[in-house]
């Protein structure tokens, strides 16, 4: 929609949230030796997360966007260039402290929730509530995602939005800085997924909690503060939405 | 038809090739337990088959009977007996071997010497001799002799050499031709009455008869026999027949192979040795089918995917079943042969060992291939078991529904947070519980397999502990003096003063030993009686709960075993059969019994045993305590005092018998603590190889949330801990029970061990098998370092 200009250092583009980058990444590559080949998974990435912000970075599979949200998650390091959370070098990292990061600063949602089966969805939130520093307690944070009612049910007692809901409070309950979502509604039906959503755009706007969700699905777009296009291991575009469209108003 | 099994063989070379690993795992398993079955069972049959072609090649006789001396011509008249087809007459007597013994204080004990006579070409018809070394005894030569080997061994005596031989109070000596063994020596037991017969003590000397007869006045005649029987005669009818011809001629008891002393000491460990190979392997063969059911029941559920696949393709469930068949099978019959090689070469290893320690000549070594097919049959049947079951379950359902991921496992609460204490539990500790909960059978199965573990090394140590018992109470306890001097023949008073005068002697006192048969109706046995001086203090008589009793008086206590093989009660009289004296018959009243921990006795106030040998007061044992520093100039005194025939200082008998029960102790501890060993690993690798494979999943996702690698080892080895925790009590329970029925195989006309297992054998199996669980949790923790964390997230599983 907005002019487009793949070289833009994504930080410098300011928005309401005062243009802080919580999250930063700088020439970032990323390269995989897959049998014989080398993969380019990334080729030279800037990106930053703003403080507070929704960002929604778009792309084809196998346009780079997993590969990059593990690096800034702290799964995965970079094969060049730096991340930095706040005033921290993440690429220069060694296992121990990425585990630190991950615990203390980052919540995760996955396409496929990844639940403990063992545990209820109380219990699944504990796991977390109870490696934190600050958190919410396991029944606020499900109240939150409209579980609260649920406390006490495995995941194979719940269906898959409710699982993903689950994740969320779990991802959130140790209130954490950045929230990471990968294809959170990759596996549920268009009605499971819109909630799912709507709990997270929740999280973002009560919570403060600066939000990334990463999508095929265009649509989604239209609930970020910007939107980050990625292509062919590249930033494609980067665009700030000057309205927000509410999750429950997103079709697709 | 004929496509399409070939495509699906070509499909399982590959996930071999692909598997080899985990495959090799389970092939392991099953060659573990068949090496451990193979090795036992070969280990014994071939000491089984060694002995009895010893015995048969070197003649081993049937019936053995001792007297005191009978014209030659009395041995016709035991061929005649009914059942007899052989009767060797022979020259048996005791000697003195004044040699200075270098070595540990506890070897130093001196020789107990014997002369066997040899007819004159050597080669006696029954109870033959084999040559190890050197050459035979030439015919009529008095001063040659064949020496046994351990005696040999220990004192570094060769041919060549020549030894000091008091015969009948004369010094000769004799020059040693050759090293031989024989079947009636293979555990060379002197006579006596030692609570381990002392085998390098034993000195037997084998040398020509007619030569070295005159020495002991036995010119024409013989005072030891032996007897073939014809294989349908009646032992004991033959045994009552040659004791009735050799009564007047100072018979002292005929006895059967049984009891033959030798022989009595080896198939006692054989037995015990034939309870471990029927037990040990056993207890492989069903922990080893544990974990192949275990295994490939995961193995096949982790393809659940490619079987929805085949199906979907259009395989028959027969096709995708003879698929599993083959793998299983492969796998197993691999093992098998494995296994078998592995265990015919282990076998080998534990045979030398054992025919060196029982000092059997190896003579035939083989692996019994028949105890091989059950072996198969329970390691593939235990495998099919565990592959088809979880195959049944996918091939139910239909091929869209199996290539779908499986839905998340159903979970509930476990009986302890039902019961309220869950809160004590964080949401890892409820994880580690609920996995166990919900999978209660393998739990219960995983405890028992390391319970077995832990249990077989408690048998291991139960020898050591038992004799660390008769230790303490024999010597410590009823036993008080510090040197005991058996003479050769009785003395009275002035005997008992006489030793008591000698330099460093600080109190001594006597003791009349004499051997009878003790009869009540048709029962008997052949017992030594024990006399005791009134007042006396340095033996004590003392039951098995380590009360001391006070000497007997108006009659006779009787080993309570004794009392019940005899079925006798306090009142009852029995007629006691001397062989000592007079030789008299005499009716004797049992006053009570007494629970002694092994042989069979009978005690009685010394008055009254020398009365029935129609004696005055006399000795024949003196037992003395000795000023420290001392000892040394006193047992060469008593060496050179000729009524001295044997003489045994305590405490280095406390060491010898510490140091013969050592080194089998060592070795049982040593293969069972090993066995123990590999059972547990392969309990708690396996259980932690297919944990972590069900679980790497949910472990990954415990890492990307900020779980340390420590907290998600924690998570997954957890459930093992608990495992070998609830296996501790269990294992320890059984180690007492297995301990209980490994002493079934004791005689109890011999032992009668109190069931003691000590703090420190609970202690040393519990030790072992944590520790081998650990080595099992460590090697699986270095897996957990390199899950996968972004694989899993974008899989369901």
């Amino acid at each position: 929609m907005s002019g487009s200009n793949p070289d833009t250092d994504t930080s410098q583009t300011s928005s309401e949230h005062g243009g802080k980058a919580v999250l930063e990444g700088r020439g970032l590559t990323r390269t995989y030796r897959m049998g014989e080949v080398d993969v380019h998974a990334l080729r030279g990435v800037d990106f930053s997360l703003l403080e507070g912000e929704f960002l929604v970075l778009v792309g084809a599979s196998g346009s780079g966007k997993s590969t990059l949200m593990n690096i800034l998650g702290g799964l995965d390091r970079p094969t060049e260039g730096t991340v930095r959370f706040r005033d921290k070098d993440l690429s220069r990292a060694n296992d121990r402290q990425l585990t630190e990061f991950r615990r203390l600063h980052v919540g995760f949602v996955f396409q496929f929730y990844n639940l403990m089966p063992s545990l209820t969805a109380r219990e699944n939130v504990a796991l977390v509530t109870e490696i934190a520093r600050d958190p919410l307690s396991p029944a606020e944070a499900l109240d939150m995602v409209g579980l609260g009612h649920r406390l006490d049910h495995f995941p194979s007692q719940l269906s898959g939005g409710e699982q993903q809901r689950v994740a969320v409070a779990r991802a959130i309950a140790k209130r954490p800085e950045i929230l990471l979502c990968d294809e959170p509604t990759g596996a549920l039906d268009y009605r499971s997924g819109v909630v799912v959503l709507e709990v997270i755009e929740r999280v973002n706007a009560e919570l403060g909690t600066s939000t990334a969700v990463i999508t095929h699905n265009a649509p989604i777009s239209e609930m970020a503060n910007r939107v980050v296009l990625l292509h062919d291991g590249q930033v494609d575009e980067i665009r700030v939405n000057e309205s927000r469209t509410p999750a429950s108003d997103i079709r697709w | 038809m004929a496509m399409r099994p070939s495509t699906l063989n070509s499909k399982l070379l590959r996930d071999i090739r692909e598997r080899w690993a985990q495959l090799s795992t389970i092939g392991f398993v099953v060659a573990a337990g068949i090496a451990a079955f193979v090795s036992l069972q070969a280990t014994f049959q071939s000491l089984e088959q060694s002995r009895d072609a010893y015995y048969d090649v070197y003649r081993f006789g049937d019936v053995f009977a001792t007297l005191e001396r009978a014209p030659d011509g009395v041995a016709e008249r035991l061929e005649e007996i009914p059942g007899v087809t052989l009767v060797h007459p022979r020259l048996v007597a005791p000697v003195r071997i004044p040699l200075q013994i270098d070595g540990a204080a506890a070897s130093r004990q001196p020789p107990i010497g014997q002369v066997v006579g040899l007819p004159p070409d050597g080669e006696p018809a029954l109870n033959g001799v084999l040559l190890l070394e050197g050459r035979r005894v030439e015919a009529g030569r008095a001063d040659e002799a064949l020496l046994l080997e351990p005696f040999a061994e220990r004192t570094g005596i060769a041919p060549g050499d020549t030894i000091p031989v008091v015969m009948e109070g004369r010094l000769r000596e004799i020059r040693i031709t050759g090293i031989a063994a024989a079947p009636e020596f293979v555990y060379p037991a002197p006579p006596g009455q030692a609570v381990v017969p002392d085998d390098e003590r034993f000195a037997v000397l084998w040398m020509d008869r007619q030569a070295v007869a005159p020495a002991f006045q036995m010119e024409g005649a013989f005072n030891d026999v032996v007897l073939r029987l014809s294989p349908s005669a009646v032992e004991r009818q033959v045994l009552a027949e040659v004791d009735r011809v050799l009564e007047p001629y100072g018979g002292r008891g005929a006895m059967g192979r049984d009891r033959q002393r030798s022989n009595y000491f080896l198939e006692m460990r054989l037995d015990q040795l034939q309870a471990l190979s029927g037990f040990v392997p056993i207890l492989f063969l069903g922990v080893a089918a544990f974990l192949l059911n275990l295994v490939l029941s995961r193995l096949v559920k982790l393809q659940r995917g490619e079987i929805a696949a085949l199906k979907a393709l259009g395989y028959r469930d027969r096709e995708i079943g003879g698929y599993y068949l083959k793998l299983t099978l492969l796998v197993v019959v691999l093992g098998t042969f494995v296994g078998l090689g592995a265990g015919a070469w282990m076998g080998r290893g534990l045979t030398g060992f054992f025919t060196s320690f029982f000092r059997l000549p190896l003579l035939e070594y083989s692996v019994p291939f028949s105890v091989v097919g059950p072996a198969f049959l329970v390691a593939a049947v235990f495998g099919l078991l565990g592959a088809f079951a979880t195959l049944r379950g996918i091939l139910r359902l239909s091929p869209a529904e199996a290539m779908r991921p499986e839905p998340p496992e159903r979970y509930r609460p476990t009986i302890l947070e039902r019961l309220g204490v869950g809160h004590l539990f964080g949401p890892p500790g409820r994880m580690i519980l609920r996995e166990l909960g919900r999978r209660p059978v393998r739990l219960l199965l995983s405890s028992l397999g390391i319970a077995l573990a832990l249990g077989i090394i408690v048998v291991g140590r139960f020898s050591a502990d038992a004799w660390d018992v008769i230790l303490d109470r024999h010597y410590q306890q009823a036993y008080l003096e510090d040197v005991s001097v058996t003479l050769t023949g009785p003395v009275d008073a002035r005997g008992i003063r006489e030793v008591a005068a000698l330099p460093g002697v600080v109190r001594a006192e006597g003791v009349r030993v004499t051997s009878a048969r003790i009869h009540a109706g048709l029962r008997w046995r052949d017992v030594p009686i024990y006399g005791y001086r009134e007042g006396d203090q340095l033996r004590r008589l003392m039951d098995a709960e380590g009360a001391v009793l006070p000497t007997p008086s108006g009659g006779m206590v009787l080993t309570e075993t004794l009392a019940e093989i005899l079925e006798v009660g306090i009142g009852d009289s029995v007629q006691v059969q001397f062989r000592e004296g007079r030789a008299q018959t005499r009716g004797v009243v049992v006053t009570g019994t007494v629970d002694e921990m092994f042989g069979l006795q009978g005690h009685m106030r010394i008055l009254e045993l020398n009365h029935h040998l129609g004696e005055g007061p006399a000795v024949n044992t003196l037992i003395l305590t000795v000023d420290e520093g001392s000892m040394a100039p006193l047992q060469a005194r008593l060496a050179q005092m000729p009524v001295v025939q044997e003489v045994t200082e305590k405490m280095a008998e406390v060491r010898r018998v510490d140091e013969l029960t050592a080194e089998p102790q060592r070795f049982l501890v040593l293969i069972l603590s090993f066995f123990g060993s590999v059972i547990a690993v392969g309990v708690v690798y396996n259980n932690a190889r297919v944990a972590l494979s069900v679980r790497s999943r949910d472990l990954a996702s415990l890492r990307v949330l900020g779980f340390t690698r420590r907290e998600i080892s924690g998570i997954l080895l957890g459930e093992q801990a608990v495992q070998v925790a609830l296996a501790i009590p269990a294992g320890l329970v059984l180690g007492r029970v297995f301990t209980g029925l490994l002493m079934r195989t004791l005689d109890p006309e011999e032992y009668r061990l109190p069931l003691m297992v000590s703090l420190e054998t609970y202690a040393f199996a519990t030790t072992v098998v944590v520790a081998a669980a650990l080595v099992s949790a460590l090697l699986v923790r270095r897996r957990l370092d390199h899950l996968d964390l972004i694989g899993v997230l974008k899989t369901r599983e």
